[in-house]
This record gives C-alpha cells, sequence and structure tokens, in this order.
C-alpha cells in the first residue's frame, strides 16, 4: 500500500523534467536501454574521386541529432571525408569554420552540444581499417550506415554486426527519395508492443473466474435499487448478470453468434430504467455498446501460437534468453488453462468509487494470482535448465503476463539487394507489376549503389552518374535478374516506371536534399529508438520514402 | 543577391532547381529565374517549438533567405529534449528570438525576423507581405484563427492574395502534413472533425464519484483549488503549485482507495501535456518544408493536400486528398447541420458544443435571424439573454432553423442549422 500511495511529496529531478515528454512514451525502462547504447555511424565511406566527396552524410548525422536529444549514451561517428563548400549547403551540424576541417569530428563537436548527458567521439578512418580492431565493433549496441556505399563494404559492416548480433540500420538518401532497411537478428523478440488501450481489453465475461462471476451474482437484487443505486451498477456486472439469465433459457449456452448478440443485447437494453428525467442509464447504454466487442470467448491470437511453437520456445537450453523461459512458462500456463494470463486492467465505467474499486480489486488481483503460477512455472524450468547466468526477474515476468496477447517476434533479415534471395526476388517481382508501388525507387537505388561501387573501385569516373547510357544498362542488368527464371516477369510499362525513378535519383548525382534527409532522418531515427528500447513494432524491414508523391512504403524484402 | 560561392555550397539544391525530372511540370522552366524566385521568396513561420525550430533549418538549407517567425513562448527545460536549438543557459529566453539568432549564425545569408508574441496580434497587411506560411503549432485554436484570416484575406482579382498554408502537427509517434490554397482546397476548418477533443470527464464524476487517479486530480485541480486557494491564480509552470495539486489528489485517492497518482500524472492531466519526441517533429516538420520548397519552386509537384504519419509498428504513411466541405463555416457557403436533442436546455447545448468535433466552441455566443439566443459580452446584453439558457431549444428555435454562433477565439460567425433528432 506504501507504494500506491506516497506519502512525501516527490517532485520530478531536473532529468526527468527534461526528458518528460518522451519518458510518457517509453518510461524509465526504455529511457534506461537508451541511456545504456551506444551508435556507430559510418557516415561515408571516403571520396567517390578528387572532385566528388562522395556522401554527404547528412541523414545519418540528422539521424544522430534524433538520438542525442533524448539522450542515447553515446556515438561514435566514423567518416573519413574533409569538410567542403557543398557541405555547407546541406548540413546544418557545420559551420563556416569547419571548411576544411574533419567532417567526423566537426559534426561530432556540433551533435555534442545538444546535450551534455551524451558521450561522442569520432574516428576519420574508413571503416573497413577500424574493423580490423575486434574491441571497435562490440562497443555499439547499433550500426547506422549512410550509403550509397562501396558493396563491398556493406558486406564486410553487415556480416561483422550480424555475427556479433547488432541490428543495422543501411539508409540512402538521394534527391527527393530515401530508402533504408533495418537488418535484425533472426530472431527479435519483443514485449511491450504497446498496442492500441482498446485492443488489449479482455475482460472474460464469458468465462468468469469464480470471483468475478460471484459478483456478477451479487446483483441479483437489481429491481429493488433505488434510481441512483441503478443508474451506477458497473456494466461489467450488469452483462453478467443479464448472461446468467439468458443461459437460463438457453440450455446454459451464452449468446455465440451474431444473431444471438444482437438479442441478448435488446435484452439489455430494455431492461433500462426509461422513466427517469434522462430517459435512460448510461450504465446501460456502455453495456449494450460493449456486447458485441466484449462477448467472445478467449481465443489465442495466431501470431502467439505461432511464438509458441517456435523450436526457442519448445526447445530451451541453459542458454536461452529470458524471453524464451517466460515464453515457455505461459504456453505451460495457456495449456492448462485454455488462456492467457489476465492483463488487469479495467476501463473506467459509471459506477460509484467504490463498487469500480472492488470490481478492479477482483481483475488486479485474479492477474496477480495468474503472475505467481507463471513464476512458479518459471522457476521450475529454470530448475530443469540447470546452470542459468541469472535468475529472471520477477518485474520481467510481470510485465510479460500484462503483455502476453500482444508480444511479438520479429524474424530479421539481411540488407536486401536484387541479387538477394528468392523471397526478395519474388517480392519485388510482385510489387513491381503494381503500378502504385515505390519498388522502381529502390531498384533505382540498387543502380545507383552499383555505379558508385565502380566509381569507388576505380572501374569509371564520377561522371557517370548522370550517364544515361550507364543507367540504361543497369536498368537491363537489374530486369535481367528479375526476369531470369520468369522471362515476362517485367513488362513495357514496369521499365519505364524504373526509369523515372531513375531520372529522378539522377537528378542531383548522388546529392542529398536537406528536407528528405531530416524526414528521413526522423523516420531512421524512430526505428533506432524502437530497436534500442524494445518497444513498440520496429520496421520489418524496409522503407521507401517518395518525397515527390509525398508518402512511403513498407516492403519485406 | 547570390554570393559568388552559392553555386558550389548549393550545388545539390540547384542542380533540382535547374534541371528538370521525370515528375516536374511539363511547363516549368528551371534555371536561374527558378533559384531568383526562391531567394526572393518571403516566408512566415508560426511556431518556433519542435516544430517550428526543424522547420526554421530546414526552410533555412532549403535557399530561403527572408524568414520571419512568431512565438509567444519562452524556453522550458522539457523543450531540451526535442527543440535543438535551445540550450540549458536559454530557459526563460523567448523561443523566436533563440530560435532565429540561432540559424541565422548556423546558416549564412538568411535573414529571420523574429516576433514575440500572439498571431493575433497582426493584421492582414503583415500576413499580405508573405509568399507560404508554414505552421507548426501545437494549439487547434491557433490553426483555425490563421485558416480564417487567411481565407478572409482572398480577393480573386488579385492571386498574389491567396497564402498556401502548410501546417503540421505531432502526437507521439504520430502526425500530419496538410497543404491548404486558401479558398480552393480543404481548409483547417473542413477538416476539424478529423481532430476531435479528448471527451472530457463529466464534473459529476470528478466531485462524488472519482474511480481513475485522474479524477481525483482534475477534482484538486477544478474544485479544491477554487475552494482553498481561490486567492491566488493557478499556475501550471509553478512545482509548488503541481505538488500542491498533487498532494491534494493523493488526499482524495486515499480516501476513495484509488491507486496509481504520480507527479508525472498531475503534471500531464493539469497541463493536458502531449508526448512529444526529436524523431517525430524531424518528419513532420521536414515534410511541410518539403512541400514549401515545391510550392515555391515548381521543382516537384506539391502534396494535394494530407499526409497522415504514424510510427509506432513500422513506418506508415497515408496520403491523401482530404474534400472541400460545401457546409464548412470558414471556406463553404452553407450552414453546417448539428443533429440536436430538441428538449436539451441551450445551456446544454452551449457545453456540447465545446466538445462536438464538428464545432469545438468553447465561449459560443448565439442568435437566429430574428434574436439574440444568448450573448456573452457586453454584461447587460448577457443578463438580458441569460434566461434563455435554461429553456429547451424547442422553446427558442423552429426545427431546420439556422443559428449564427461567434466565439471570442474567431474572428468570424459560425452557421449551423439545428435538425432536431
Amino acid at each position: 500500500m506504501t507504494e500506491a500511495f506516497p506519502s512525501a511529496l516527490v517532485g520530478p529531478s531536473s532529468k526527468e523534467r527534461k526528458y518528460d515528454r518522451q519518458l510518457r512514451l517509453w518510461a524509465a525502462s526504455g529511457q534506461q536501454s537508451l541511456e545504456d547504447s551506444r551508435v556507430l555511424l559510418v557516415n561515408s565511406d571516403g571520396p567517390w574521386s578528387k572532385q566528388n566527396t562522395g556522401v554527404s552524410g547528412v541523414v545519418g548525422v540528422e539521424t544522430l541529432k534524433n538520438l542525442v536529444l533524448p539522450g542515447i549514451g553515446g556515438f561514435t561517428i566514423v567518416d573519413p571525408a574533409v569538410v567542403t563548400e557543398p557541405d555547407l549547403g546541406v548540413n546544418f551540424f557545420l559551420e563556416e569554420e569547419s571548411l576544411g576541417k574533419s567532417r567526423a569530428e566537426e559534426t561530432c563537436r556540433l551533435l555534442r552540444e545538444l546535450n551534455p548527458d551524451v558521450e561522442g567521439s569520432f574516428q576519420t578512418k574508413p571503416i573497413t581499417e577500424l574493423l580490423r580492431d575486434p574491441e571497435f565493433l562490440p562497443q555499439h549496441k547499433l550500426v547506422l550506415i549512410s550509403g550509397p556505399v562501396k558493396r563491398s563494404t556493406l558486406e564486410t559492416l553487415r556480416k561483422a554486426a550480424k555475427s556479433l548480433g547488432i541490428p543495422v540500420l543501411y539508409t540512402r538518401s538521394v534527391g527527393f527519395y530515401s530508402i533504408f532497411s533495418l537488418q535484425l537478428a533472426a530472431v527479435f523478440p519483443i514485449v511491450e508492443t504497446h498496442p492500441d488501450p482498446e485492443s488489449t481489453q479482455d475482460l472474460r465475461l464469458l468465462n468468469p473466474w469464480p470471483e468475478l462471476a460471484a459478483a456478477g451474482a451479487s446483483i441479483s437484487n437489481l429491481d429493488s435499487l433505488d434510481g441512483h443505486q441503478h443508474g451506477h451498477v458497473p456494466y461489467i456486472l450488469l452483462l453478467l448478470h443479464h448472461l446468467e439469465q439468458w443461459k437460463e433459457t438457453h440450455d446454459g449456452n451464452v449468446p455465440s453468434n451474431y444473431k444471438e448478440k444482437t438479442e441478448f443485447r435488446e435484452m439489455v437494453r430494455s431492461s433500462a430504467r426509461t422513466s427517469n428525467p434522462e430517459g435512460g442509464e448510461e450504465n446501460y447504454d456502455e453495456a449494450v455498446a460493449a456486447v458485441l466487442k466484449s462477448l467472445n470467448p478467449f481465443s489465442l491470437r495466431s501470431s502467439i501460437r505461432e511464438i509458441f511453437e517456435m523450436e526457442e520456445c519448445t526447445r530451451l537450453t541453459p542458454d536461452s534468453p529470458d524471453f524464451w523461459v517466460i515464453a515457455a512458462a505461459v504456453r505451460e500456463f495457456y495449456q492448462r488453462h485454455n488462456v492467457l494470463p489476465l492483463p488487469g486492467s479495467l476501463p473506467d465505467m459509471k459506477a460509484q468509487s467504490a463498487d469500480y474499486v472492488s470490481l478492479q480489486n477482483i481483475y488486479k488481483s485474479k492477474a496477480r494470482k495468474d503472475v505467481e503460477e507463471v513464476t512458479e512455472l518459471v522457476r521450475s524450468i529454470e530448475a530443469q535448465l540447470g546452470s542459468r547466468v541469472a535468475q529472471v526477474s520477477d518485474k520481467d515476468v510481470e510485465i510479460f503476463c500484462k503483455n502476453a496477447a500482444h508480444i511479438k517476434v520479429i524474424h530479421g533479415r539481411g540488407i536486401p539487394q536484387v541479387n538477394g534471395d528468392a523471397h526478395s526476388l519474388k517480392a519485388l517481382r510482385n510489387h513491381l507489376s503494381n503500378p502504385e508501388s515505390l519498388i522502381p525507387i529502390f531498384l533505382a537505388f540498387e543502380i545507383l549503389d552499383d555505379i558508385v561501387t565502380d566509381i569507388q573501385d576505380g572501374k569509371r569516373p564520377e561522371e557517370v552518374l548522370d550517364d544515361e547510357a550507364v543507367w540504361e544498362a543497369g536498368i537491363d542488368r537489374i530486369i535481367g535478374v528479375l526476369t531470369s527464371d520468369e522471362p515476362s516477369a517485367v513488362d513495357e510499362a514496369a521499365r519505364e516506371r524504373i526509369r523515372k525513378a531513375a531520372r529522378e535519383l539522377r537528378r542531383t548525382q548522388g546529392g542529398e536534399l536537406h528536407n528528405i534527409s531530416a524526414l528521413s532522418g526522423g523516420l531512421v531515427a524512430q526505428e533506432a529508438l524502437k530497436v534500442i528500447t524494445r518497444q513498440y513494432g520496429p520496421l520489418d524491414n524496409t522503407c521507401i520514402f517518395d518525397g515527390v508523391r509525398s508518402g512511403s512504403e513498407m516492403y519485406k524484402l | 543577391m547570390a554570393s559568388p560561392d552559392a553555386p558550389l555550397r548549393w550545388k545539390h539544391l540547384y542542380k533540382v532547381l535547374t534541371k528538370a525530372g521525370p515528375f516536374s511540370d511539363e511547363d516549368w522552366v528551371p534555371g536561374q529565374e527558378t533559384i531568383t524566385s526562391l531567394e526572393s521568396s518571403k516566408l512566415l513561420v508560426i511556431g518556433a517549438g519542435g516544430l517550428g525550430c526543424e522547420i526554421l533549418k530546414n526552410l533555412a538549407l532549403s535557399g530561403f533567405k527572408d524568414i520571419h517567425v512568431i512565438d509567444m513562448d519562452t524556453i522550458d527545460i522539457s523543450n531540451l529534449n526535442r527543440q535543438f536549438l535551445f540550450r540549458q543557459a536559454d530557459i526563460g529566453k523567448p523561443k523566436a528570438e533563440v530560435a532565429a539568432a540561432f540559424v541565422e549564425r548556423r546558416v549564412k545569408g538568411v535573414k529571420i525576423t523574429p516576433y514575440v508574441g500572439k498571431i493575433q496580434d497582426k493584421d492582414e497587411d503583415y500576413y499580405m507581405q508573405f509568399k507560404i506560411i508554414v505552421c507548426g503549432l501545437d494549439s487547434i485554436e491557433a490553426r483555425r484563427w490563421i485558416n480564417s484570416t487567411l481565407i478572409g484575406m482572398v480577393d480573386f482579382e488579385d492571386p498574389e492574395s491567396l497564402k498556401p498554408l502548410i501546417d503540421g502537427g505531432t502526437e507521439g509517434f504520430k502526425g500530419q502534413a496538410r497543404v491548404i490554397l486558401p479558398t480552393l482546397s480543404s481548409c483547417i476548418e473542413c477538416q476539424l472533425d478529423m481532430h476531435a477533443p479528448r471527451p472530457a470527464v463529466p464534473l459529476c464524476t470528478i466531485a462524488t464519484i472519482p474511480r481513475q487517479p485522474q479524477h481525483c486530480i482534475e477534482w484538486a485541480h477544478q474544485i479544491a483549488w477554487q475552494e482553498q486557494r481561490k486567492d491566488d491564480t493557478f499556475d501550471s509552470d509553478d512545482m509548488d503549485h503541481i505538488g500542491w495539486i498533487y498532494s491534494a489528489a493523493l488526499e482524495r485517492a486515499k480516501q476513495f482507495n484509488i491507486p496509481g497518482i504520480t507527479f508525472q500524472m498531475t503534471q500531464g492531466v493539469v497541463k493536458n501535456i502531449i508526448p512529444a519526441i526529436a524523431s517525430t517533429n524531424a518528419v513532420i516538420a521536414a515534410a511541410t518544408t518539403s512541400e514549401a520548397l515545391k510550392i515555391a519552386t515548381s521543382c516537384n509537384p506539391y502534396l494535394e493536400n494530407y499526409m497522415m504519419y504514424a510510427g509506432e509498428e513500422g513506418v506508415y504513411t497515408y496520403t491523401f486528398e482530404a474534400e472541400k466541405k460545401p457546409d464548412c463555416p470558414v471556406c463553404g457557403n452553407l450552414a453546417r447541420n448539428l443533429t440536436v436533442d430538441s428538449n436539451m436546455t441551450l445551456e446544454a447545448f452551449i457545453e456540447t458544443l465545446g466538445e462536438r468535433p464538428e464545432a469545438q466552441l468553447k465561449k459560443p455566443s448565439m442568435r437566429t435571424e430574428e434574436k439574440t439566443l444568448y450573448q456573452r459580452f457586453p454584461p447587460q446584453l448577457e443578463e438580458q439573454t441569460r434566461h434563455n439558457l435554461k429553456l429547451k431549444l424547442k422553446e427558442l428555435i423552429a426545427d431546420g432553423q439556422e443559428i449564427a454562433v461567434s466565439d471570442p477565439a474567431y474572428t468570424i460567425d459560425f452557421r449551423f442549422r439545428l435538425a432536431f433528432q
């Protein structure tokens, strides 16, 4: 009780005040994860040629800005480039005095000014060189890459991060287009997905546990109540009461289909008192409105069933992450009871204070009991598994139980490529046939990556960035890959869409526009925050933004 | 106007201004003329907060040279998690001035003129000088005010009088950007019901039957303060005042056995705090400024006319054309239909106008063509019409009758046709 009713006035600390507006989204636990994380930004892989400094890296710096402000633990900027005049026209985190200096150093300095709580450092060596130090990459919880980057560099970095289980966000922002992909571990579980509160209501009205059923039975004297009391019986109890009545005339069955539910709804509606001055009762209105929504038998969502059937859940090992130990316990709970642990929250409703609080307590104590049972299951699983590094915390079990119906596991994939696996190829072909799809932009970026790779390898001069023939050849090559085992897969209209996207992309010859990079930096930071805090739902796995048509699409490639 | 190193500095931007793309208008002539027109466009930014800071930065780096910014607020510690032009040492200073000075210092050649005050301080002559107005506000009321002002300014003889309004808004991981061409496309008022206010808790719940911690906080804020500290003006930025509300709410919650009150929640309820983060602001602000660049230069087609964004589950945007409504009280010429219960008193009806998504008027006065139903100012008129408050609607007006509603927050009248249920 002391926890529920703090007696001393404890105002917020200055840190809580500074971060107030975001703590309301990801709470202290999310903030802690953020502060415990260091991110790596690979903002360029060196110049493309003598005249062209290559990627301006605005999108990378803008992404970091959106992570430094909310208080990420630290960041490292890797960027061999030197600040040139065009950088000043597009990058806000450089100033006149930065000209000629290391871009990594200057952007690092000006980003650090944003938040004294954040630690920042920089490296002017190319990333491939830095990766030779085995200590370098593991300091980071997330890798951000600003492209287009030479394919061999991307591959090396991507693989190194994958082997360490570090997520990667590969972003390209050129002209009016941007694209980014998230590479996650093959199995990436999330407990706190923050679903819409409406969709999380689990009231168990069709299969009440004994205490709830007893509460429903306690209002059998409805007719004897005075107007005020009658108008304040919580609608949950009204529904339970009328369900019992219904069962008496329906062989003990609850209303199960739409027709029966509408009939039941009328039965509830007709029990409201209408002779009062208001001509009705709000609690009955609430009961009527809840019939179709709340009178559904518990059913396990297919996504949760899939998680329960995953090998990670069915074959635990001493090294299994806590998530899977708890998931296995909850699975056992489900097998015993055919329901998940009760979340225990109760929506607000017309009721007297004391009646509401006691009903709320019935839900809360059931939820607590379920948590206790799952905790016991966790402990016995731990005992069977033998030596584990640390015990699963009670708090984690509790959070898991509260969110059990909405947990999520993302099956992470690599950074997509046209030359990638069969899944990518098929997805690309399918989307390409839709005239509204943004996939032509993805393909145009793939061609750009090829061209940049050739330039960086010294195979072509930088002028080819806007060379019609080179781009046409690139389009041919990509269409060749897409149609290799299905010659009719790309028609002339689709080819024209790719050509148009390529022409728009060529307009700036690889250069960034500040607006598009700022917008994309916002989107990428948002994904970074979700990955780092392990809250909400990260991208799976590619997002394309079209600044010409002002919209985006997500693709699983 | 452009300095000799401009072509090099603005290399990337100039490429889209001097070269047509596959989607730019066929009649558009790229080149120096476009650059000159961009650099001579005077823009107004309303709001120098979460969106405003980003908007100012983006416009400066989009090549605009003459930008004005209006904001009446001063910098608070809770701004620092996203309003990146402000530092700890700036707390208490006016946002517009600090933001303008910062961007001017950072981006060579841009002039940013701050005005610390309300948008309502300025008249039509002031707004007439701008080419485009970009809004980053957290208040629906201010948006509605600028919207109706810009619509009122349109003179069909003078194309220059039509000022595109680009509006951004955010809440947590969500937001929207929209482009409004006053009188030509759907306006803020047409779209009002897409942004419904949160329903208020009934006063009787707060006064007699609290169930949620929020109800106890509302009680302390709306009732206890009035009763016990009526000589002190409540200031939601005063930590001692919030502290008092918190203690009073806790006391009440204890009485009713309601757990869960925290200081953070107290602040949230009392100040109606909306969660806000840097990343969402970055997305929405850049969405608005990208449209500003496209409108000012024609380098690509602009948004017609609404992009909504939600970032909780991956990245979701939905771009569509919101419809212009013929019964829009601001840009339409028909009265808007409101279905009402004819047995409702005028007083109850007036209360619902604050919450009805299609009205959202907090202090309405109203009249029919023949008579005044209720008039708040001046006091003599209020006294004369007060007795109507207790009358039922059917005793005052006929089914289908039109009423004109005014509200001190807006300069125009809202026309509603009341249809009885």
